[in-house]
């Protein structure tokens, strides 16, 4: 609130624009609507489609919710304590999903910052058919998830696909289970979804790098600063807010993985490799228990929030 | 896949799809008459004579046999000036995700196809209604239909769905693969020691013989026909105990991972990796659904049969399932709706020859026996199997705890687990989930 007086009475403070005389009050109540006038479409939007389903949600996860059974009674915590007490059916699946999806996580994400930073400095030079690479790298992102996945769910069919075919030809072992067996499930997983987004982080690093002035550059080499000594004194500080930006968008979606999973190793071996989405999919649309569903969607959206102000904190502390 | 019922084999396999979405509208010639003679519950389906209506019908058909469930659908509203029924069509998958939704919103349809097993969840929950009066007025009884496929449509006693037809696994074989071994193309094996003598002679000429998937689709039905060939069965009568880790289930399970062990089956086979191989010539013998023919009469150069599965163990068994009509429960009901549903699903059920031309073996015997279905050799091959299919329980809620069951299998045959660890793991998760589903379903 004080802040908006605060950019009203500085406001008035300005000469008023020629032309326009103003009268006083109007202007006065104007200045104090405007800026929740501009942020009322979203506001709607976020309170309609953002804050009320969350709260929502927290509701029905204290319920034994189910879309068409009539009594939903009230049951306090009592979804959560099935997700932490071990003779519970879900405890076993619900857990065995974070590890999975931690484990995709934590392999998938530094990749996927890395690696799209190495291509966009290179994409970033100049060189003939630079454009045609920088489409090139990007293209494999416009495919959807089925795509992708049916794509390489054959090629690395562990019988019939073309990866073991053609590791085999160069006297590789060519019996590998890239899809039925872990730990390769997890390359494969990892492999397919870096060739997949890196693209997309790759562009956003590629705006960043735009952003840093050819002139810190030039002063550096004037310097005699080395190319990593400019990488690192010049290119990674302009880059830290972008950093910031792709490491937390990254981590969300890696988090939020389903599609992979679901469609190159369908979960196998077991349920080693069942993620977290889909077991809340699972839970809320296929056994209709809303309920345990929401309970599961809330603890991993609180996880998901720890790690993120884990993310930040780091961050700031750098800048100190 | 999603490891129940409803997964992508199902909904590539199964479908009289219809692209996308297909809607069919008729412009019947306004045959509303002003009295109206509908009695409250309709006179069970045999006629129906009130006011025009329009009906939504949801079906998963999806797949190539579509345009058959079309034409029909056309042709009944051509028949019946005061009804006109349109199709809407999902991925199985999405279907029974969304039909709870629309239901509970009001925007569900008035007749639904469902799959027998899921029956039980809807009527527990309250989406479907009873139907035990269409089978009065249509004096449809057992005797007209397999007793299992009859029986299956049963909940607490009541009847929620009219079964139209029926689905079991079956043994493809290559014949282009059996020839290079030296075997009869034209006999296909049908008992263990011919089964094992075919693959042992195909392992001699180089190919593993018979690709056993990890999977749902194929190998986890694969498994579910030989659990009772052996004897064994996946629950207790009352579906309150799981018992897919018995003796006899351990033993199947243990021969068919032992297919991998021997050699007659390379190991980590993918999704569809059995059937393709099948169809490329590296695999000879595939225990794979109905729905594959129409998708094999597609691949004119492959030389393939199909038969019923041979016995490996004590006696015969068949995973089976069947596409039930059912007639869901409107917010605001209405008795004309629900009238002419009936109709339409007594017309349909009468008109299931055509049906089966899409791949699906009729419910109704009569159909089944005629000298129409008879002229349909691969499907027709196949019908003897409902002496002995092995359909899945009724159950509220049971999906999950077929997705448990058929991951046990994945343990085992991926190696992660022997035959007996996996199976005994499953029953433990298995009972813990029947029990929630008894607290939640009450019975």
């Amino acid at each position: 609130m004080a802040d908006v007086i605060e950019v009203g009475a500085a406001r008035d403070d300005a000469p008023p624009p020629a032309g326009h005389p103003r009268r006083r009050g109007v202007t006065e109540r104007g200045h104090r609507a405007t800026p929740y006038l501009f942020l009322a479409p979203y506001l709607v939007l976020f309170l309609v489609f953002g804050l009320a389903p969350i709260l929502f949600g927290v509701w029905i996860s204290l319920h034994q919710w189910d879309l068409q059974l009539p009594n939903r009674p009230f049951i306090g915590l009592e979804n959560y304590r099935d997700l932490f007490s071990s003779d519970s059916a879900d405890y076993a699946d619900w857990w065995s999903s974070v590890r999975a999806t931690a484990i995709f996580t934590v392999l998938s994400v530094p990749l996927l910052v890395v690696v799209p930073l190495g291509l966009a400095l290179l994409l970033n030079e100049k060189f003939p058919g630079r454009t045609f690479f920088r489409a090139a790298f990007f293209a494999p992102y416009v495919l959807g998830v089925a795509v992708i996945g049916l794509l390489w769910r054959f090629l690395l069919d562990a019988n019939l696909g073309m990866v073991n075919r053609l590791l085999g030809a160069v006297g590789l072992p060519a019996d590998t289970p890239w899809v039925t067996d872990v730990p390769w499930a997890w390359v494969s997983l990892v492999g397919v979804t870096v060739w997949w987004t890196c693209g997309f982080n790759a562009v956003i690093y590629l705006a960043g790098l735009q952003d840093i002035p050819a002139e810190l550059y030039e002063a550096a080499r004037v310097d005699g600063a080395s190319a990593w000594d400019r990488f690192r004194h010049v290119t990674l500080p302009g880059l830290r807010p972008v950093l910031l930006f792709v490491l937390t968008t990254t981590i969300l979606a890696s988090a939020n993985v389903f599609g992979q999973s679901f469609l190159i190793t369908q979960g196998a071996p077991g349920e080693q490799t069942r993620t977290v989405v889909w077991r809340i999919v699972d839970e809320g649309l296929r056994n209709y228990d809303v309920g345990q569903a929401s309970a599961m969607s809330v603890l991993f959206a609180l996880m998901l929030a720890v790690v993120s102000i884990v993310n930040f904190r780091l961050f700031r502390y750098r800048e100190d | 896949m999603i490891q129940n019922e409803m997964s992508r084999r199902r909904l590539l396999g199964l479908g009289l799809g219809l692209g996308a979405a297909a809607t069919l509208t008729l412009a019947g010639c306004g045959g509303g008459s002003s009295s109206d003679k509908s009695t409250a519950a309709g006179n069970g389906g045999k006629d129906y004579t009130g006011p025009k209506v329009d009906l939504k019908l949801w079906n998963g058909f999806t797949g190539g046999d579509g345009d058959i469930f079309k034409k029909l659908v056309e042709q009944f509203n051509s028949e019946h000036q005061n009804i006109a029924v349109s199709v809407i069509t999902y991925e199985w998958q999405d279907y029974y995700s969304k039909l709870p939704g629309a239901v509970t919103s009001g925007n569900g349809p008035d007749i639904a196809v469902m799959h027998m097993d899921q029956l039980a969840t809807f009527a527990a929950r309250g989406v479907i209604n009873e139907l035990d009066d269409v089978a009065k007025a249509l004096e449809l009884s057992e005797g007209d239909f397999a007793p299992t496929v009859w029986k299956g449509g049963l909940y607490h006693d009541k009847r929620y769905g009219i079964p139209l037809d029926m689905h079991p696994l079956g043994l493809y074989y290559n014949k282009g693969v059996m020839q290079k071994a030296g075997l009869d193309p034209n006999k296909p094996p049908t008992t263990k020691d011919e089964y094992t003598a075919a693959l042992t002679e195909l392992k001699k000429s180089g190919i593993q013989g018979f690709w056993v998937s990890p999977f749902q689709f194929t190998g986890g039905m694969t498994f579910y026909s030989l659990l009772h060939q052996w004897g064994g069965t996946l629950f207790d009568a009352e579906v309150a105990k799981a018992t897919f880790n018995s003796d006899p289930a351990v033993e199947a399970c243990t021969w068919l991972v032992d297919m991998i062990k021997q050699g007659f089956s390379p190991a980590n086979v993918g999704q569809d990796a059995d059937y393709l191989a099948l169809k490329s010539g590296k695999n000879a013998f595939n225990w794979n659904g109905i729905w594959q023919i129409n998708d094999l009469k597609k691949s004119p150069s492959v030389q393939w049969g199909v038969a019923p599965l041979p016995q490996i163990g004590s006696q015969k068994a068949a995973w089976a399932n069947s596409h039930n009509f059912t007639i869901v429960k409107q917010r605001a009901a209405n008795e004309n709706k629900v009238s002419g549903s009936k109709v339409f699903i007594n017309w349909l059920s009468q008109h299931s020859l055509d049906w089966a031309k899409g791949g699906q073996i009729p419910a109704r015997k009569a159909v089944r026996e005629g000298a129409e279905f008879k002229a349909l050799p691969e499907i027709s091959a196949l019908a003897p199997e409902l002496e002995y299919a092995a359909f899945p329980p009724a159950a509220p809620g049971l999906g999950e705890v077929m997705t448990t069951f058929y991951n046990s299998f994945n343990e085992a045959a991926l190696g992660k687990k022997s035959p007996k660890q996996a199976l005994d793991d499953g029953v433990t998760k298995a009972n813990k989930q029947l029990e929630d589903n008894r607290k939640k379903y009450g019975s």
